[in-house]
Parts: C-alpha cells; structure tokens; sequence
C-alpha cells in the first residue's frame, strides 16, 4: 500500500469512494431514513402522507398510531408469522433438494465441476417473472400434471382439487426460483472438505451413514447457513410469486405492503410494514449469525 | 466396500438429476410451448412461428422492448463507473461504512429498496415517476454486484506488481492507468454486462419505481400473465432468455471467474 498520509493520497481516497458514497446515501440511506420517518406520520387524505405541519383541526405531525394499529389486529401478525412460516419451509425443501447435488458436483471430477455448477446457475440466469409463469403452465388446470393427479384422485372418489393459485403452486414456485441460492454456497463449502477425514472415519470403522452424519454434515453447517440466509430473506419479502400463483388467501407481507403503497395508498402504515420486515430480516440474520459463529474452527 | 460406494453413487445421481430436471422442464416447456400452433398451453399441436410474427406487431411491446434496453443501457454504465469506484475503494481503503452502504441493496429483500425509493422520489424529490426514477433504482441496486466482482479481481492480483510499478517512478495516476486498470478491465465488463442483465430483467424495483407512463418488458410480461396465460408469452420470455445467455456467455469468457465469484 502507498502511503495514505500524503495529501495527494488522502485526495485520491476520496475521489474513489466519494461519488459511489454520495450516489448511495442519497438513493439507499435517505429514503430509508423517510421510510422511518414516514412510519411516524399519518396518512394523507389522498393517499400518501398528511402534511407535517397543518392546520389545528386536521391530523398531522408524527404519531405511534400506525404501530398500535398494527398489534390492534391479530391479522397482521398472523399474516407475518404465515410470511416466516413459507420462508422457513422454502428453505428446508431448497436445503433437502441442494444438498444431494451439492455434494455430487463435490465430490465429482475437477473439470466436470465448472459445468455442473454453470448447469445449477444458467436457469436461474432467465428472468424471474418466466420462471414464475413456466408454473403457470406447468399446474394449469390443463396441463398434463393436474390431469394426472385429478385422474388418479377420481379413482378414488375425492374431488379433483386445482394446483394452480394455491399455496402448493406458491410453495413449488419459491423453492424453484431460489434453490440455486442454496446449492452454491453449500458446494463451495463441500469443495473445500477434506477427503482423508472421511477415510480416517471409515478406517475407524464408521458406516457410510456415520460418515455423513458425523463428520461431511456438521462440517457444511457454515454452508448450510449461509445458503439459508440467502434463501430466506428474499423469500420473506417476496409479493410476485403469491400474487401471480397465490390463492386470494395466500397473501405474504410483501402482498401487504405493496398494497398499502399502490392500492389503499396508507403509506404510514405501508412504511410501517416495511420497518417490521427489515426488523425480521436483521433478526433471521443475526440468528444465522449466531449460530454459524458456534461452529467448529472451519471458516 | 465399493458395492456399497457404487449404490451410494447411484442414489446421489439420481436425486441430482432430479433437482437437475426440476430446474430446466419448467423452462423446456415455456420455450416448446411458444412454438406450438395452439392459444392453449395445454397440448403440443403443431410447430408454427405466428406467435414471434404476433411479438413483432405488438407495438406496445416493441416500445417497451425499447425502454428496457435504453434504462438497463444507461444505468448499468452508470452503475459500472460508480460500482468500479466502489470495488476499488472496498479493496483499498477499507472503510467500513462504504462496504456497509454498498452491500446493503444487494442483501435486503428488494421490495424495502421499491417502497423506500417510492416514497423518496414522490416525498422529498418531487419526481413524476418514470424513466429517470427507473433509472436511478436500478443504479443503486447495480453498484454493489459490480463492486463484488471489481473487489473480486482486485483481490486476485499479485500487489507486488504495484510496488515494482511505483518503485520504477509511476505515479499512483500513472499505476491505475497502467497495471491496475488493465488488469481488472475484464472484471469491470463483466459486472457492467451483468448490471445489464439485472436491469432489464428487473421487476420488483421496477414495479414500484415506474409510475404509469413508462413500462418495461418485465413490467409488460406482469401485466399479460396476470391476465392470462398465451403464447405471446412464451415467446417473449423465449427471446429473452436468449438475450440473457448471450450476455452471460459472453460475460464467462471475459472474465472465467466472475460466476465463480457469485458463489
């Protein structure tokens, strides 16, 4: 490194940090500082928000209505905790499908490992709105799966039931379009494992089952977790996929608080909502964080 | 044992070439499907090209077509000169509240950068929502991609370079034109092609930045699959598939290790 004391240095530091500094804090720290300050404000009478300083008579200022009004009715927890509840089985199904393929592109040839991993990346690489209709297709009441099933149902007397705008199609919809979330970190860690661990296991007598459970699994925690942040943050916030594949019933906090920002226009109480979420965002990660930092020495 | 090894072997085959299928029938289908001679997605008919002729005389798609390529163009020059910058300045000097600053967009759900740039343009800037506000959300959320991989090539290259350069007598001016510059180039197109990519594939943020005057394909695609399913939509979705792994493609060979860095 140079020496940073020199006023040329100095001066050249902040031509390189200042205009991205500047550039973000106005575009990504500001309007998270309104979106706070909004979440104290009252609505406007149209929509958006009502002047800070106003006539007596009229509502204006700042306020903890929108808070109150959040844990006046259960509706708004339940559907919070309904949000966790998808993201936190979206990530076990991603962790149970990853891992298996995880492992084998591992565990595979060098010069075939690029090309499994570029095979898990490419569809991920299309556009998220196509992965999303490509279900559409896929559970409509016409395709060849909902046939299937409703044929096989019919044998048996039960109802034939719609697989599309469910909270199946939801569910399927979200662990297909964030498994490669979940596959890449797990492989990167499986990679670095070192393969004598597994022969001293087995030299000791341990069964392939023991093997994996004892020694390959308790080492792919930090990859586990990492993979799981990533998997359950942008499932947690998510509005397409239930808004397109999604019953009425199946609104998530994203379909609430895109909501209140473009149909009621509560913007108060939209902004309300999006500090809750950012709230159970810091807590999934400083969770993940804890107990990533109580593994064993692997980094 | 290499019986057991084997049938190991086979049951993780099996399950990989599942996840494998799981990940590419979907988009298999979406592309067969947008030649198939039927307004239904239901049942393979015939091969025609109608729907592309129906994508080409959709004029409102082509306009669209055209907002995309002109937002995702701009911003993700944009985005590279400010992202280049920050790549280098998280490398260098360490400061810790500009790594925050610059990664933040990248890990937060992207409705929260939608909502909060929302209520930014109209409460405090004023702006009738459109292409600028398009524009500018989708440099916030860019910079930090092409800072991960500027940081990324940065951090492979060998610092005793710098040291023989400035020891000859370069100027740190003279070091950045020189070594460091070249050196990280194809790091810098390739996150510019990949903040390309992201803006005109980008939805949610686009979704709450837009306003009502300006829509991009993204945006276009919602609204017809929110009204029904037809093959103008697999044919769309088929080209831009195509536009996207041309760009990818060619972002690898340029620089091998930027997917790599991904992970």
């Amino acid at each position: 490194m140079s020496d940073q004391r020199t006023p040329a240095a100095r001066l050249t530091k902040w031509l390189v940090s200042a205009p991205p500094l500047i550039f973000l804090l106005l575009f990504f720290a500001a309007p998270g500082l309104i979106m706070v300050l909004a979440s104290f404000r009252y609505p406007g009478e149209f929509g958006g928000l009502a002047p800070l300083v106003a006539d007596p008579g009229t509502l204006h200022g700042l306020t903890l209505e929108t808070y109150r009004f959040f844990f006046s009715d259960f509706i708004y927890t339940e559907i919070f905790l309904k949000s966790l509840l998808v993201a936190l089985a979206t990530t076990l199904i991603c962790l149970v499908m990853a891992y298996p393929l995880a492992l084998l592109i591992a565990r595979s040839p060098k010069r075939r490992r690029d090309l499994m991993v570029l095979l898990v990346i490419l569809p991920f690489a299309s556009n998220f709105l196509i992965r999303i209709y490509a279900w559409m297709i896929l559970l409509g009441p016409q395709a060849a799966l909902s046939l299937m099933l409703n044929g096989l149902l019919g044998l048996f007397g039960v109802a034939p039931v719609h697989l599309l705008f469910s909270p199946f199609a939801v569910l399927v919809a979200m662990v297909y379009v964030h498994l490669p979330f979940m596959v890449l970190p797990l492989y990167t860690n499986l990679e670095r494992h070192d393969p004598a661990l597994l022969d001293a296991a087995q030299d000791l007598g341990a069964s392939a089952w023991q093997r994996f459970w004892r020694v390959t699994f308790p080492l792919s925690l930090p990859g586990i977790f990492s993979g799981s942040v990533l998997v359950f943050i942008p499932v947690l916030g998510m509005f397409a996929i239930p808004d397109i594949l999604g019953g009425t019933r199946d609104m998530l906090i994203g379909n609430l608080i895109k909501e209140q920002f473009l149909g009621t226009r509560d913007w108060p109480f939209g902004s309300t909502l999006s500090i809750m979420l950012t709230l159970a965002v810091l807590l999934c990660v400083w969770i993940a964080a804890r107990l990533g930092g109580r593994r064993p020495h692997h980094a | 044992m290499p019986s057991n090894r084997g049938r190991r072997g086979t049951v993780l085959w099996t399950a990989a070439l599942a996840t494998y299928a799981f990940l590419y029938l979907p988009l298999l289908i979406v592309i067969v499907y947008s030649f198939n001679d039927s307004r239904l997605n239901a049942e393979w008919v015939g091969f025609t090209w109608h729907w592309y002729e129906v994508l080409l005389h959709d004029e409102e798609m082509l306009i669209t077509a055209g907002n995309s390529l002109l937002i995702a163009t701009v911003s993700s020059l944009v985005a590279t000169l400010l992202g280049t910058m920050a790549g280098i300045a998280m490398h260098r000097y360490r400061i810790r509240p500009l790594t925050f600053i610059v990664m933040a967009p990248v890990a937060m759900p992207e409705i929260l950068l939608g909502v909060s740039l929302l209520l930014f343009f109209i409460q405090v800037l004023n702006l009738t929502l459109g292409m600028l506000s398009i524009i500018l959300a989708h440099i916030t959320f860019s910079i930090g991609f092409v800072a991960i991989v500027v940081r990324t090539s940065l951090a492979g290259l060998d610092e005793s370079l710098f040291e023989a350069a400035r020891d000859c007598g370069a100027s740190p001016w003279e070091t950045f034109r020189h070594s460091t510059f070249p050196l990280i180039l194809p790091g810098v197109i390739a996150g510019g092609l990949m903040a390309f990519t992201l803006s005109i594939d980008d939805f949610v943020i686009t979704f709450f930045t837009a306003g009502v005057g300006v829509s991009t394909l993204p945006l276009r695609i919602y609204s017809m699959i929110k009204i029904a399913v037809t093959p103008e939509v697999n044919a769309v979705s088929t080209l831009l598939m195509l536009l996207t792994l041309t760009i990818i493609v060619l972002a690898s060979r340029i620089a091998p290790n930027v997917l790599k860095g991904k992970a």
